[in-house]
C-alpha cells in the first residue's frame, strides 16, 4: 500500500523543498504565541466538548463529556447482589491495575519489607498490557553535566502551564535519576555510549538533550524487564479480572471487588491497603479522537475512586499527541513517536513548507498542525478523507546518516513496512491522536489519594490515574518516569500503611450513597460505568445480537 | 461497501470489506475480544494470529492489529502460551554456562530454524539461541531486543525451547553485567542525595508564576 498519485504529487514538493529545509532554523514560539494558538486550535478550548461534573467533590468542575457521563453513572454491580461476607483473597496489599505503576509499586511494596505472599495484582488485560508497554520515545532525567533536576522542574512546570502541584513535580525530578540507576541494576537495555554513559535526545519542551531511550522500545523494555523481577520474586497476578468496585469500611478503603471477564465470577478481596494504578482514557475517544492507549484505558479508577470520594483535578485537559498517524488506514490513532521529530524530521505542510518548530510542547505542535489542515488548509487529504500533514522522516538519514531509522526507529519502521511504506525514502502522514489523561485522581507527595476532607485512608494511586504531576500538558518521557517514580513512592507508602494498620470492614456503602445522589440528580438507571472494555463490533451485528445465555 | 474479501474466523465464513487490519475485521463481524488484543499497536504480542491462505500450504502467522486481511485467510488466534518461566537472580548470571542452568532445553536446538520462520517481528530467533550457544550474550542481546514475547516461536519449536523467556534473561544479563554502568548518573545520584538540587527547588515551589515564567524564558535563551 503505497501513497496514492494524488499524495505523490505532494511528496514531490516536499522532496523539492528538503535540502533548504536542512539548514532552516524555525523559531519557537513566545509564551503568548502558545497561548493564542492554543486558545484557537486545540481541542480543548471547543468549550461544547465540555460539561460541568453535577455530582461528587469535582461537582462544578469541567471535564470531557466522556468522563462526566462515566461519573455519572449508576455502577454495574447491584450492591444488593454480591456477599462481601466470603473473602476470596485475605491479603495486605492489593494493587490494582498491571501495567508499569502497579508492577514498580508490587516491586518496591516488597523492597520495602512486604512478603511476596501478601501483595496481590489484579489486572483486566495480561500483566503488562498497558500504555507502558507501548511508550516508545523515552524517559526523562537531568543526569547529563549540563542538566540539573532544577532545569528539569522548570521544563515540568512551564510544558505544564504552571498548573502542577509543585511537591509531585520535585518528587518527580529528584528521583529521576535513581529510577534510572535501578533500571540499570535490574538489566534494562539503554542507548548507551563506550563508556557506559546515556545517550541523550531533546524531546518536545524540554531545554537539555534529556530523553533516554532503548531504541525506540523503550516502554516495552522497561515494562518487560519489570515484569521479569516480578515473576522472579513470585508475584501474585490475576488476569482478566479487573476490579469493579473498591470495598470500604467507614470511608477508609479495606478491599475491592474483582470480576473474572471470562466466568462472569465476582471475588471479594480484603487488604489493608489498595493502591490504584489503573491507567488512563484514551478508549474513550474524547472528541472522537483516534487514540494510542491499549484496549482496557477506560478510566476505570477514575470512577471507582471518585465513589470512594476522590478529588480529581486537571481533568479538563487532555493530551493530544502531534503526531498520529493519519495514512494508511489501517493504523491511523498509533503513536509515531516524539523521537522522529527529536531526531530532526519536521512536520511540512501540502506545499513542502515547514510551518512549525518540530519540537514545541505537545499541545502547542498538534495546534499548530490542526491549524495547517483546517484554517489555512494546507494539509494532505487522504483517499478516506482524513487530512494530515508529511513528518519528513528521510531528513532523519539525511542528518544522522543512512541506517539510523532502522536502528533507533525499528519500531515506526517496522509498523511503516507491514504496511508498504519505506519511511527512510518517503514521509509519513501524521495529525493529533488523542494520548494521554494529563489530570486525574489527586495525590499527595506520598501517593495518598486525597479527597475533600484530606487522605483517604488505605488508597494509594500511581501513574497515568493521578493528576498533578505533568499540570495541563505532560512533555514528552515524563510519562515513563512519572510511574516509576509514583509506582516506587505508593508501593513504599503503601507497605509502611500496612505495618501499622489492620484489616476493615468490607461494604459498599460508599457505592449505596452514591446512586442515591444519581437518583436524586435524575440519571437514567441505565447509564452504567466503568466502562472495562470499548465495544467496536460492527453495527449490523449489533443490531441483530439476541442475548441468550 | 466497497471491495470485499472472504476470511475464515476457525472455519467459518465471512465477507468484511478490503484493507481492515485482522483485528477490526473479527471486531466487525461481531467479536468482541477479552483475550487476543492487548495494545492494538503492536507492542505487547497479545494478538497472536496463525493462518493459512487458500491453495498455500504454509502456516503463516501475525499480528491480528498489524496485519491486513487477505481474500481467503484461514485465521485462528493463540490466546495464550503455555510456557514455563522460570525463577532466577540476574545478579547470579553472568554467562552461557549460568544461562544454560536455568534453561538447559536450550541445547536442544535443532538448528530448523521454524522459530525465525514463525516470528512476527522478523527477528532472527534461531541466531538468537545459537548465539547463546556460542557464548555470544550481546549478539543475543541486540538481535533479540525487538521481541515482543508473543511466544509464537515456542508454539512451533520442535525442542520446546521457549525462546522469548530465554531472550529476556539474557537482555537483562547483558544489560546488568555487560553494558557500562553510566558514571554521569552516578554523580548526579550523590549530589541529589547531598541535597545539591533540594534548596533551589524548594525555592522555586514557592515562587509565583510570573517568576517561574521568567525563569522558564530565561533557561531557553
Amino acid at each position: 500500500m503505497s501513497y496514492p498519485e494524488e499524495m505523490r504529487k505532494s511528496i514531490e514538493k516536499v522532496e523539492e523543498t528538503r535540502d533548504e529545509r536542512l539548514g532552516l532554523e524555525i523559531n519557537r514560539m513566545s509564551l503568548e504565541e502558545r497561548e493564542e494558538i492554543l486558545k484557537k486550535f486545540h481541542p480543548d478550548y471547543r468549550p461544547e466538548a465540555k460539561r460541568e461534573i453535577g455530582i461528587g467533590p469535582n461537582k462544578g468542575d469541567l471535564a470531557p463529556n466522556e468522563v462526566v457521563d462515566l461519573l455519572e453513572s449508576y455502577p454495574i454491580v447491584d450492591p444488593e447482589e454480591v456477599d462481601l461476607s466470603q473473602v476470596d483473597y485475605d491479603v495486605s496489599l492489593l494493587i490494582i491495575g498491571g501495567g508499569g505503576a502497579g508492577t514498580v509499586a508490587a516491586l518496591w511494596a516488597h523492597y520495602s519489607g512486604l512478603p511476596v505472599e501478601e501483595i496481590l495484582i489484579s489486572t483486566k488485560l495480561r500483566h503488562g498490557d498497558s500504555n507502558s508497554i507501548m511508550a516508545q520515545g523515552g524517559i526523562q532525567a537531568a543526569d547529563k553535566p549540563d542538566d540539573s533536576p532544577v532545569l528539569h522542574y522548570l521544563d515540568v512546570m512551564g510544558g505544564g502551564h504552571f498548573a502542577n502541584k509543585p511537591e509531585l513535580v520535585r518528587e518527580l525530578v529528584l528521583n529521576a535519576p535513581s529510577i534510572l540507576k535501578w533500571h540499570e541494576d535490574l538489566g534494562v537495555m539503554y542507548d548507551k555510549d563506550e563508556d557506559g554513559n546515556m545517550l541523550t535526545l531533546p524531546g518536545g519542551g524540554t531545554c537539555r538533550n534529556r530523553l533516554h531511550s532503548a531504541k525506540d522500545y523503550t516502554g516495552m523494555e522497561i515494562m518487560r524487564v519489570i515484569r521479569d523481577e516480578a515473576r522472579n520474586l513470585g508475584i501474585e497476578v490475576l488476569e482478566f479480572s479487573p476490579a469493579v468496585e473498591l470495598l470500604t469500611d467507614n470511608g477508609r478503603v479495606t478491599g475491592a471487588l474483582l470480576w473474572n471477564m471470562e466466568t462472569n465470577q465476582y471475588y471479594v478481596i480484603r487488604a489493608k491497603a489498595v493502591i490504584l494504578a489503573t491507567g488512563g482514557f484514551g478508549r474513550l475517544h474524547i472528541q472522537g479522537y483516534p487514540t494510542t492507549n491499549h484496549y482496557g484505558a477506560t478510566a476505570d479508577g477514575l470512577v471507582m475512586a471518585y465513589r470512594v470520594g476522590a478529588r480529581l483535578r486537571d481533568m479538563d485537559s487532555v493530551q493530544y499527541h502531534p503526531t498520529g498517524a493519519a495514512y494508511p488506514e489501517q493504523i491511523v490513532g498509533l503513536l509515531v513517536t516524539e523521537k522522529v521529530r527529536g531526531l530532526g524530521a519536521q512536520p511540512v505542510n501540502r506545499e513542502g513548507e515547514a510551518f512549525v518548530h518540530p519540537l514545541e510542547p505537545r499541545d502547542v505542535e498538534a495546534a499548530a498542525i490542526i491549524r495547517e489542515c483546517y484554517e489555512r488548509r494546507l494539509g494532505i487529504e487522504t483517499p478516506t478523507g482524513m487530512v494530515g500533514v508529511w513528518l519528513d522522516t528521510p531528513m532523519i538519514e539525511e542528518i544522522h546518516g543512512k541506517g539510523t531509522i532502522e536502528s533507533k526507529l525499528s519500531a515506526m519502521y517496522r509498523m511503516y513496512s507491514r504496511f508498504g511504506i519505506d519511511m527512510t525514502q518517503d514521509p509519513i502522514l501524521v495529525f493529533p491522536t488523542l494520548h494521554y489523561q494529563n489530570g486525574g485522581v489527586e495525590i499527595d507527595e506520598k501517593a495518598r489519594v486525597l479527597g475533600e476532607s484530606g487522605v483517604i485512608d488505605g488508597l494509594f494511586a500511581a501513574g497515568e490515574v493521578t493528576g498533578g504531576v505533568h499540570g495541563k500538558n505532560r512533555l514528552m518521557g515524563n510519562s515513563l518516569l512519572d510511574y516509576n517514580v509514583f509506582g516506587k513512592i505508593a508501593g513504599e507508602s503503601a507497605a509502611k500503611y500496612c505495618k501499622s494498620n489492620g484489616k476493615g470492614r468490607l461494604t459498599l456503602d460508599h457505592v449505596i450513597r452514591y446512586m442515591e445522589a444519581l437518583k436524586k440528580m435524575g440519571v437514567p438507571e441505565n447509564r452504567k460505568s466503568p466502562l472495562i472494555l470499548p465495544d467496536y463490533r460492527g453495527k449490523k451485528v449489533l443490531m441483530r445480537t439476541l442475548d441468550l445465555f | 461497501m466497497g471491495k470485499t474479501v472472504r476470511i475464515y474466523v476457525m472455519g467459518r465464513e465471512y465477507e468484511v470489506p478490503e484493507g481492515l487490519t485482522i483485528m477490526k475485521a473479527l471486531e466487525y463481524v461481531g467479536y468482541r475480544y477479552i483475550r487476543g488484543a492487548g495494545c492494538r499497536a503492536g507492542f505487547c504480542g497479545a494478538c497472536t494470529t496463525v493462518y493459512r491462505k487458500n491453495g498455500d500450504y504454509k502456516l503463516y502467522s501475525g499480528l491480528a492489529c498489524q496485519t491486513t486481511v487477505e481474500d481467503g485467510m484461514y485465521l485462528v488466534q493463540i490466546p495464550f502460551v503455555p510456557a514455563e518461566k522460570p525463577k532466577y537472580e540476574v545478579s547470579e548470571i553472568k554467562d552461557v554456562e549460568d544461562i544454560l542452568r536455568v534453561y538447559p532445553e536450550i541445547a536442544r536446538c535443532l538448528s530448523c530454524n521454524t522459530c525465525t520462520k514463525s516470528c512476527p517481528q522478523g527477528l532472527e530467533t534461531m541466531d538468537v539461541i545459537q548465539s547463546i550457544l556460542r557464548g555470544d550474550i550481546k549478539r543475543a542481546a541486540e538481535l533479540s531486543f525487538d521481541c515482543i514475547q508473543c511466544g509464537i516461536c515456542s508454539m512451533r519449536c520442535p525442542a520446546e525451547i521457549t525462546h522469548y523467556h530465554v531472550a529476556q534473561l539474557v537482555r537483562r544479563v547483558y544489560g546488568k553485567h555487560y553494558l557500562k554502568k553510566s558514571k554521569e548518573l552516578e554523580r548526579r545520584i550523590k549530589e541529589i542525595e547531598e541535597g545539591k538540587y533540594q534548596e533551589e527547588i524548594e525555592r522555586l515551589m514557592k515562587l509565583p508564576r510570573e517568576e517561574l515564567e521568567r525563569l522558564y524564558k530565561e533557561i531557553r535563551r
